[in-house]
């Protein structure tokens, strides 16, 4: 009962509010891209600049020592919306792509040798996929991508043939960036507990409409973007078992991430500090966690976000002329499509020149393209904070663009 | 007209949709590849340079209505030039797509390109425009790498 109450209590009009940047003219429908910024995220920002700012983990004086606390404080925060052990598993990145960088370089590439294999799927975003390429392509060791069906699922049996062969590590989405997908995580992460394969969830976009949960799901990595999520862009976060954490090498090499430096020899520092040469991005970390709470504190959006999202796709559909592109089983703030006879690109300028924000192109995922033989798609993405009246603009938008396009 | 009508008028609806030159050709000289990152759009030029004119060309590609439509406008414009004829014509081009958006554009000698003078109005879409006239100067400068708008510009 209290869920009931509390989604339909979700009052998107006074949420807007909170976006300075909504409300303007301009339909924002490309959050998957990059999500907008709540007023508290900016003024927790500038605060931290006009009161706060010192250098972490190194002073003495007032000011580095409210700086260190409030970065540290901003990790326990992340750690504890994950639900992760400890905040020693929480690593700040610059976002998901460095996040997987990371865990390609000082977890896999050290155990790859001729042979060995690495598994993805289909659906991957470019920075889910390049990493693996490259180390596999120095090492000798051969990446394989679990197929996808036609509606854009993964074919799971498939998925478990591979993880039978023993990957090194399996690296797959949360939700697909490019149509939507929601993976059956949990079961996929099952298939390969139980093979002893370990495994790396892209969080990307599954984070901005669901918390997380690491020890449920129970994977070994977690990565994700603060951008994405109604933080600043230049921060996010990787999740790693401590254990793993602390026997894998560092990444960057410098200062903040050692024990003791001599020049003969260095000692490295445990997790996270192992992992975070230089002086981190303070403000971004302080705004990530503002972002965090500020979510947390809205009120339970899912069934606001699932209307507008299902009302999107059954408005698209009823076009003559638009195909959908993947309809899986389960579906989290995108929606893929094209129309007929126009590219997707001038699709884009069309609903540009009528207000509406969406991304038109391959959305870093050529190969998925390819799976579905098309050279890109025009994706609209949701945020909680969108409503129906654009949704409206967005079905306004595509009739022009098939008025446009039928002279 | 409003600029989105300019953009997408009769002329360019037209060639988007039935490409003319797009056949591939027997015999050719040179040719070359471009392709936009940012959009995904490829397109091959394909020529045959006899004497110092374009003797018959064929360009071909997949993308949106605007580099598909300038591709094609393209072929028609430069057969039965010269070399330079066609140099010129790639300066003009690109001055026209390029030129500040308060003044007239400058269309001289330009012909039936100056349809396309409406994407001056949407910077991102500039690039589609000039692709294929990129690879065709790769073509004729006889590189064997292929083009990219992120390159140009
Ligand atoms: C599924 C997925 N993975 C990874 C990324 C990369 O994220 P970032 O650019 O923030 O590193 C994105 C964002 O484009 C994404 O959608």
């Amino acid at each position: 009962m209290t869920s009931v109450r509390d989604a339909v209590s979700f009052d998107v009009e006074r949420i807007r509010r909170d976006f300075p940047i909504l409300g303007k003219g301009i339909a924002y429908l490309d959050n998957a891209a990059t999500t907008q910024k709540p007023q508290r995220v900016i003024d927790r920002i500038t605060r931290f600049y006009r009161e706060q700012n010192g250098n972490v983990h190194r002073g003495v004086h007032d000011l580095s020592v409210m700086a260190t606390r409030e970065y540290e404080g901003a990790r326990q925060r992340i750690a504890k919306d994950i639900n992760a052990k400890s905040e020693r598993e929480i690593v700040f990145v610059r976002g998901t792509t460095e996040a997987i960088n990371l865990v390609a370089q000082s977890f896999v590439r050290p155990k790859l040798k001729q042979g060995s294999r690495v598994l993805i799927t289909a659906m991957e975003h470019h920075s889910n996929i390049v990493p693996w390429q490259a180390i596999c392509g120095e090492t000798g060791a051969k990446l394989d991508v679990a197929p996808i069906d036609d509606n854009g699922d993964v074919v799971l049996e498939a998925f478990d043939r591979l993880v039978r062969k023993g990957p090194v590590i399996a690296s797959f989405a949360s939700v697909s960036n490019a149509l939507g997908t929601v993976n059956p995580i949990k079961e996929m992460i099952e298939m390969c507990k139980s093979n002893g394969v370990p495994t790396l969830i892209d969080g990307a976009q599954s984070v901005p409409h669901t918390r997380v949960d690491v020890r449920d799901i129970d994977c070994d990595f977690f990565a994700f973007s603060s951008h994405k999520a109604f933080g600043p862009t230049g921060i996010g976060a990787l999740y790693g078992r401590e254990e793993l954490l602390n026997a894998m090498q560092p990444y960057q090499y410098g200062g903040d991430m050692i024990l003791y430096v001599s020049f003969e020899h260095t000692e490295y520092a445990p997790s996270p500090a192992r992992f975070e040469a230089g002086t981190p991005h303070i403000a971004g970390a302080i705004g990530m966690a503002e972002a965090i709470d500020y979510v947390r504190e809205i009120g339970d959006f899912r069934l606001h976000e699932n209307r507008l999202i299902d009302s999107a796709v059954q408005r698209l559909h009823e076009i003559d002329g638009v195909r959908l592109v993947g309809m899986p089983k389960r579906r989290m703030g995108v929606v893929s499509f094209l129309l007929d006879g126009v590219h997707p690109h001038d699709v884009g300028t069309i609903l540009n020149e009528s207000g509406v924000a969406i991304r038109a192109g391959h959305h870093c995922a050529q190969p998925l393209m390819h799976r579905f033989d098309i050279p890109g798609t025009c994706r609209a993405s949701f945020a909680f904070y969108n409503n129906e009246a654009e949704v409206d603009a967005l079905i306004a938008g595509v009739r022009k663009a098939k008025e446009v396009f039928s002279q | 007209m409003s600029q989105l009508t300019e953009l997408y008028q009769e002329v360019i609806l037209d060639h988007y949709r039935n490409p003319r030159n797009a056949k591939p050709i027997e015999k050719e000289t040179h040719s070359a590849e471009g392709h936009n990152p940012l959009c995904g759009d490829d397109v091959e030029v394909h020529l045959l340079i006899e004497d110092g004119v374009v003797a018959d060309v064929s360009v071909r590609g997949v993308g949106c209505a605007i580099s598909t439509a300038s591709s094609s406008l393209m072929s028609e414009a430069i057969r039965g030039k010269s070399l330079d004829e066609v140099e010129q014509m790639f300066e003009r081009f690109h001055a026209m797509v390029t030129s500040p958006i308060d003044a007239p554009a400058p269309i001289d000698g330009l012909g039936k390109l100056e349809v396309l003078a409406g994407v001056r109005n949407y910077p991102v879409r500039i690039k589609c425009a000039t692709l294929p006239w990129h690879a065709l100067k790769s073509a004729i400068a006889g590189s064997s790498e292929p083009v990219t708008t992120e390159a140009g510009e």
